[in-house]
C-alpha cells in the first residue's frame, strides 16, 4: 500500500530517477517507443499533406492527423474516466452505451418525429444542453448506485451497459434518425476554412478547462483522499459519498461532449456506435499509470495514454495487419504496456535495480 | 384451526382449478375457429436499420387482421430465445418462426416442438440442425448478394481493380458471404487486386480510419467494396475529405450493402455507384408456406431463398429507393 509518495523525499532524489519514477514516465516512452518504430519501419507515416476536400476546403491529411481526430473522444472520456477510477476505485463499463443514449436525444431534438430532417430543427445548443443532461442523468443513476448503495461500480454500471443501447432505440422509436444538414456535421468534421479537424479543438478544449478545474478547485485534492482511504477522509469532514456521485456526473458531462462528436462524425446506429469504447477509455486510464482502485491519479497520463491507444490503431492499420490477426496484436502490445505501467512491477524493478548497484 | 386452514384452502385450490378448465378448453375451441397462433422469436429490434425492418415486417404481416394471434420475443442471446421456445411450447402455439442468434444448441428445443406437433419456420438465419425438425427455412444467400455484386463491378469494364476491401465481423454469415466472391474474383483474375482488406466491425469511424490510412501511404485505389453501408459512408467521407473523387463519373467506385434509405439515396444521387440489398422482408415467404400447411399442402423445398436485387446508380428510380430503402 505505497500509493503516497514521499513529496520530500521526491524532491531530493536525482533528476533522472525523478523523471522514471513520474508517473508519466511510461505513457511517453510507449508514444516514443510507436513513433520510433513507425520512423524506422515507414518515415512517410508522419506525412502531412495540405489537401482540398470536395467542398473545396483545404483540409490536412495525414496519419498524425487521423491519430489527433480519432483520439479526441477518448480523451474527453479518458478525463471522467480517471475521475471516477480515482475516487471510487472502479469503472464506468456503460459510457458506450451512455454515448448512445446522449446522441439519440440530441438527434432526437435535432431531427424531430420523422428522425430525418435535412436542417436541424432545434437550436443545436438546446439540444447540446439537453443530450449532456441526458448523459449526466445516466451518470447521477450510476453515481447513486456506487456512492449511496455501496455497490461495486462495474456491476452498478453494467446495468446501464445493457439497458442504454435499447434506451438510445426508445428515445426515437427504433428509428435510425439521418441528419443531412452540413453546418451539424461541422462538429465531428471540419469548420470550414479550418484545415485541423473540430474534434481536435473540442478536445484541447476540455483539457484546457479540466487543467483549470484542477488547479483553481479542490475536485483534485478532493478525489484522492475519497480513493486513498475514504474512512479518513469523513473523518477530515469531507462527504465521501458526494465526492464520489460528483465524479459520475463529471463522467456523463464528458460522455454528452463525446456524444455530440460521435453523432455528428457518423449515423448513429445504436447497436455499433461507440461499441467497446469504455474499454479503451479504462485502457487510457491504465496506461497512464493509474491504479485502477483508486487514488492517487496523473490526468496528463490518461491524457497520453488515450492517444497512445490510437497511435497504435492507425499504425496497426498503415501495416495492414490481417483482419482477424489485429485484435491479437493489439492484445500483445496492450498486456506489454500495461504491465509495465503497473506500480506493483514497477516497485519491482526498482528493488531489483537496486539490489543490482548494492551488488557492485 | 391449521387443519381446517389447509382444508379450506385446498378447497380454493380445486374449485380455481375447476374454474380455469373450461376456460381453456372454450379458448381451444376458440382457436379452430380462426386465429393461427405463431411465436416469434427474433433478434433485438436495435441490432440495426436492417433489423427494426425485418421486425416490422413480421409485425405488419402476423397481426389479427390476417388471422394470426402473434407473440413476439426479442433477444440477441441464444439462450434466452431457446428458453422463450420452450414457454411458446408450453403455450401451445401453433407455428414457431425462429430467427436464432446462433447456430448451434437449438436442437432439443426442435425435437420437443415436434413432439408436440408444433411446426417450426426457421427465417432470416439458419442453424445447425437437422432438417426433418424444421419445415422450411427463408433465408438471404448471403454468397449470391456477393456473386451479384461482383458480378457487376466486373460489367463495369475498367482496366485494372485495385480495391479496398472493407469487412463485417469476422465470421458472420454476411461477412463469409460476401467476401467469398470477391476473394474468389481476385485469386482468380490478375486484373484484380486488392490494396487492402480490413474487418471494420460494420462501423462507419473505423472503416474511415481504414480508407484514411490507405491515402496517407499513397497506394492508388479505384474501387471501395465495402460489406454494409455504414462503412461505405465512412469511406466515402474519408475521401471527401482528402478531396478524392467518387461514384458516377469519380475516380472510385463506391459499393455499399444493405440498401439503407440514406444509402439508396446517395445511389441515386450518382455519388455511390451501387449497393446490393439484403431482403429484410421475409414475413409474405413465411405467411405463404403457413397458409399451404394450413391447407394441408406439404412444403417440398427445404430453403427458400429470398429474391435480392443490386442497385446500380445508372438505373436506380425514385421508386426503388421508396419500395426498397429501409
Amino acid at each position: 500500500m505505497t500509493k503516497l509518495q514521499n513529496p520530500i523525499k521526491e524532491a531530493h532524489e536525482p533528476l533522472l530517477k525523478r523523471v522514471v519514477r513520474s508517473q508519466i514516465f511510461i505513457p511517453v516512452v510507449a508514444l516514443a517507443l510507436l513513433v520510433i518504430f513507425n520512423l524506422i519501419m515507414d518515415p512517410s507515416f508522419f506525412s502531412i499533406t495540405l489537401k482540398q476536400n470536395n467542398d473545396g476546403d483545404p483540409v490536412l491529411s495525414g496519419n498524425l492527423i487521423t491519430i489527433l481526430n480519432n483520439a479526441s473522444e477518448l480523451v474527453i472520456l479518458a478525463i471522467g474516466m480517471t475521475l471516477v477510477t480515482a475516487a471510487s476505485g472502479g469503472q464506468d463499463i456503460s459510457v458506450g452505451a451512455t454515448i448512445a443514449v446522449a446522441g439519440s436525444v440530441m438527434l432526437r431534438l435535432l431531427c424531430g418525429t420523422d428522425a430525418r430532417a435535412d436542417t436541424m430543427e432545434t437550436s443545436l445548443i438546446l439540444a447540446f444542453v439537453v443530450g449532456c443532461l441526458a448523459s449526466m442523468l445516466c451518470g447521477a443513476f450510476n453515481g447513486t448506485l456506487v456512492a449511496y448503495f455501496k455497490i461495486q461500480p462495474m456491476v452498478a454500471t453494467l446495468i446501464m451497459y445493457t439497458a442504454g443501447r435499447s434506451i438510445a432505440a426508445w428515445v426515437n422509436g427504433n428509428k435510425l434518425p439521418v441528419l443531412n444538414d452540413p453546418t451539424f456535421a461541422v462538429f465531428g468534421g471540419f469548420i470550414p476554412g479550418i484545415p485541423i479537424p473540430t474534434p481536435v479543438f473540442i478536445a484541447i478544449a476540455c483539457m484546457i478547462i479540466i487543467a483549470l478545474v484542477m488547479k483553481f478547485t479542490t475536485l483534485r485534492l478532493y478525489t484522492q483522499s475519497v480513493g486513498i482511504n475514504s474512512y479518513s477522509s469523513r473523518l477530515n469532514g469531507l462527504n465521501p459519498a458526494f465526492v464520489k456521485f460528483l465524479t459520475y456526473v463529471i463522467l456523463g458531462l464528458c460522455v454528452g461532449v463525446a456524444a455530440l462528436i460521435k453523432v455528428s462524425r457518423s449515423a448513429i446506429n445504436y447497436s455499433t456506435i461507440a461499441k467497446d469504447i469504455e474499454m479503451d477509455a479504462i485502457l487510457a486510464v491504465a496506461l497512464g499509470g493509474n491504479a485502477l482502485s483508486g487514488g492517487k491519479f496523473s490526468m496528463t497520463g490518461s491524457i497520453i495514454g488515450a492517444y497512445v491507444i490510437q497511435f497504435l490503431t492507425t499504425t496497426l492499420f498503415n501495416f495492414k495487419v490481417p483482419s482477424d490477426a489485429l485484435p491479437a496484436y493489439k492484445a500483445v502490445v496492450v498486456i506489454i504496456l500495461v504491465v509495465i505501467s503497473a506500480p506493483v512491477f514497477r516497485d519491482k524493478v526498482s528493488k531489483m535495480w537496486k539490489a543490482v548497484k548494492g551488488g557492485k | 384451526m391449521k387443519k381446517l386452514l389447509a382444508l379450506v384452502l385446498a378447497l380454493c385450490m380445486v374449485l380455481a382449478m375447476a374454474a380455469c378448465a373450461p376456460e381453456e378448453e372454450a379458448q381451444q375451441g376458440g382457436d379452430e375457429g380462426g386465429l393461427i397462433k405463431v411465436g416469434i422469436i427474433n433478434n433485438d429490434p436495435n441490432e440495426s436499420g436492417y433489423r427494426t425492418a425485418n421486425v416490422e415486417d413480421m409485425k405488419r404481416v402476423f397481426c389479427e387482421e390476417n388471422g394470426y394471434e402473434p407473440s413476439f420475443y426479442y433477444s440477441m442471446k441464444n439462450d434466452e430465445q431457446i428458453a422463450a421456445a420452450q414457454n411458446f411450447i408450453q403455450a401451445g402455439v401453433d407455428y414457431l418462426l425462429i430467427s436464432a442468434a446462433d447456430v448451434s444448441g437449438w436442437d432439443t428445443v426442435l425435437k420437443d416442438a415436434q413432439t408436440a406437433g408444433i411446426q417450426v419456420i426457421l427465417y432470416d438465419r439458419t442453424i445447425n440442425a437437422d432438417e426433418s425438425l424444421y419445415v422450411a427455412s427463408v433465408v438471404s444467400d448471403m454468397a449470391k448478394e456477393g456473386e451479384t455484386a461482383v458480378t457487376w463491378l466486373e460489367s463495369q469494364g475498367l482496366d485494372s481493380y485495385k480495391i479496398i476491401h472493407i469487412q463485417g465481423v469476422m465470421g458472420s454469415a454476411a461477412q463469409v458471404g460476401r467476401t467469398g466472391a470477391l476473394d474468389e474474383k481476385v485469386a482468380s483474375d490478375e486484373n484484380w487486386t486488392l490494396v487492402t482488406q480490413q474487418t471494420a466491425n460494420w462501423d462507419e469511424e473505423t472503416a474511415k480510419q481504414i480508407v484514411e490510412s490507405i491515402i496517407a501511404s499513397g497506394e492508388e485505389f479505384n474501387v471501395i467494396y465495402a460489406e454494409n453501408d455504414n462503412m461505405a459512408r465512412g469511406a466515402v467521407s474519408a475521401l471527401d475529405d482528402a478531396g478524392i473523387s467518387h461514384g458516377v463519373d469519380g475516380d472510385v467506385i463506391i459499393m455499399g450493402f444493405d440498401c439503407n434509405k440514406w444509402a439508396l439515396e446517395e445511389v441515386l444521387k450518382g455519388t455511390w455507384n451501387y449497393d446490393g440489398q439484403c431482403n429484410p422482408f421475409q414475413a409474405d415467404y413465411i405467411d405463404e408456406i403457413i397458409q399451404k400447411l394450413q391447407a394441408g399442402e406439404t412444403i417440398t423445398e427445404k430453403v427458400i431463398y429470398l429474391e435480392e436485387k443490386g442497385f446500380d446508380a445508372k438505373t436506380i428510380t425514385q421508386e426503388d429507393v421508396d419500395n426498397y430503402g429501409i
